[in-house]
């Protein structure tokens, strides 16, 4: 669904995606290099909140609203699995 | 101008998320992490979010668009807190060991003993 969005300059939108580009890969690495399996959590949590960032400039760019719906479906899925990666390793503390 | 003003916004919002995931990979603690990773993280994108509501007031755009910011706002925190009382209670926490292995001492100095540990811990530079 298209619909009409401000003309921004085009350096705006590059600076912003690089600048998400690189928190991406920073967060990458303390997912490969993370000591303990909650950095790896915390950084898969920074991880979708970057990606739903990134297809808001993706709907700046392409004017294209549905985009919004996937990051809705992101937003979901992570807080979901955010809880159930806590709960399982919770219980593996306990056994 | 609007124009202005949805570029100061859009710039803000990944600057912050550039800043959270910086914040992750500095900081030297889980805990830390998670201070630096959920605050930042959800204000850069409720900043990104603003400036789509501002660019295009269609009520399809502000209706999603402060859905996911009150969806975001909810469930961060309680993400953030399973996540922070997993590590507070865990084993191999460094942070939670620490705190275990001061109880056992005499409870006079345990405030400067806490924060010589705290130096101690960022001053290193292996722990990260």
């Amino acid at each position: 669904m298209f619909s009409e969005i401000i003309q921004l300059p085009n350096w705006v939108l590059i600076i912003a995606q690089t600048l998400i580009g690189a928190g991406v890969l920073l967060t990458v690495w303390r997912i490969a290099i993370g000591p303990t399996p909650f950095d790896r959590i915390v950084a898969l949590d920074l991880l979708a909140a970057l990606i739903m960032a990134q297809l808001v400039t993706l709907v700046f760019t392409s004017s294209f609203v549905s985009y919004l719906d996937a990051a809705t479906a992101i937003a979901v899925i992570a807080f979901i699995a955010t809880v159930a990666l806590a709960q399982y390793l919770e219980t593996k503390e306990n056994i | 101008m609007l124009e202005i003003i949805v570029s100061i916004f859009i710039l803000l919002g990944a600057g912050f998320a550039l800043i959270a995931s910086i914040g992750v990979v500095r900081m030297p603690d889980t805990l830390c992490r998670l201070h630096a990773a959920t605050k930042a993280g959800a204000f850069g994108l409720s900043l990104m979010l603003l400036a789509l509501v501002i660019a295009n007031p269609s009520p399809r755009t502000i209706i999603q668009s402060c859905l996911i910011i009150l969806f975001f706002y909810l469930t961060a925190p309680i993400a953030a807190h399973l996540i922070g009382r997993l590590t507070h209670s865990s084993k191999h926490s460094h942070h939670a060991a620490g705190n275990s292995r001061k109880v056992d001492d005499t409870n006079k100095h345990a405030d400067s003993q806490t924060t010589d540990h705290r130096n101690a811990e960022l001053s290193t530079p292996n722990n990260r």
